[in-house]
């Protein structure tokens, strides 16, 4: 084989990979049960899927195109810094909203924190906040 | 850190001066030379060598891409499973790491990998809540994180 033929390999296995981990997380968003598991799967498409198929493409731009493309790189940066904020967000607004953790869960060690007093006062959550 | 990157590059500099030569080249072997200058120097700054800091976030960066790989294929495994037969649930992480970077930093990486996700930090930010997909066992979980993340977090922080 040439190292035409096995860098195209290379970039082939990449992408490949990105789209299957891309659609296990998408099996995993309708199987799952509740918010939290779901967001597992809808967070995470967007780490190893996303970088897979992002360094498969910024390969084949530098190996056959001959030049390095910063915006990929750029892309993988952004999405590793949004991800895990709007993952965090999105669960910590469902726990706050009292939305029900599924029937398998097996422990839960939150709900005893957050009914203690002085973390919702230093918090201000919703039930200790002041009617304007 | 940013004193010795600074100095780093005024050596690099003062090395095209001396050359008059102004190609990237030149100011590489530049940059080289100062740093092999402040690792001469190294006792001598208030700050630890930049260098190291640079080689533990690297080291980080390394441990991330393991687990990440890792934990997804566990987490591929648990969707493609016939029967949703896992065992989700919270429990707390108490952490070592002070400043407000690090927690960040702690928090991101936990959502990052698969199969974990901080839900909440306490309001004193000692105590991480985190939600798993799968816990079998949770001091396993607990020392899984503290032993690659926070210890590799702290190297480059301290």
């Amino acid at each position: 084989m040439s190292a035409d033929e096995i860098s195209k390999w290379i970039v082939i296995v990449f992408i490949l990979c990105g789209a299957i981990f891309c659609l296990l997380s998408a099996i995993g968003l309708i199987r799952f049960p509740d918010v939290y598991t779901r967001s597992h799967a809808a967070t995470k498409s967007a780490t190893l899927g996303v970088l897979c198929i992002m360094s498969g493409t910024a390969l084949y731009f530098f190996l056959f195109k001959g030049h390095f493309s910063a915006q990929l790189v750029l892309a993988i940066i952004f999405v590793f810094i949004t991800a895990p904020v709007g993952g965090h967000l999105i669960t910590r607004a469902a726990y706050r909203t009292k939305v029900k953790l599924s029937d398998k869960s097996v422990q839960d060690d939150l709900r005893a924190a957050l009914n203690e007093n002085d973390y919702r006062q230093e918090d201000g959550s919703p039930q200790e906040a002041e009617p304007s | 850190m940013p004193f010795q990157i600074l100095v780093n590059l005024i050596i690099a500099l003062t090395w095209m001066y001396l050359n008059a030569e102004w190609t990237p080249i030149s100011f590489c072997i530049g940059y080289v030379i100062g740093l092999v200058l402040l690792f001469l120097l190294r006792r001598f700054l208030t700050d630890k060598f930049y260098a190291f800091r640079l080689w533990a976030l690297l080291k980080l960066l390394l441990i991330f891409l393991k687990e990440l790989v890792i934990s997804s294929v566990s987490v591929a495994k648990l969707v493609l499973k016939p029967n949703l037969d896992m065992k989700p649930g919270i429990f707390a992480l108490k952490t070592e790491l002070k400043t407000d970077w690090e927690i960040t930093t702690l928090a991101c990486l936990i959502i990052l990998t698969p199969g974990t996700l901080t839900l909440d930090i306490s309001p004193k930010g000692d105590i991480l809540y985190i939600h798993a997909l799968d816990v079998p066992d949770v001091e396993e979980a607990i020392q899984g994180i503290k032993n690659s993340f926070e210890k590799a977090i702290m190297e480059v922080s301290r």
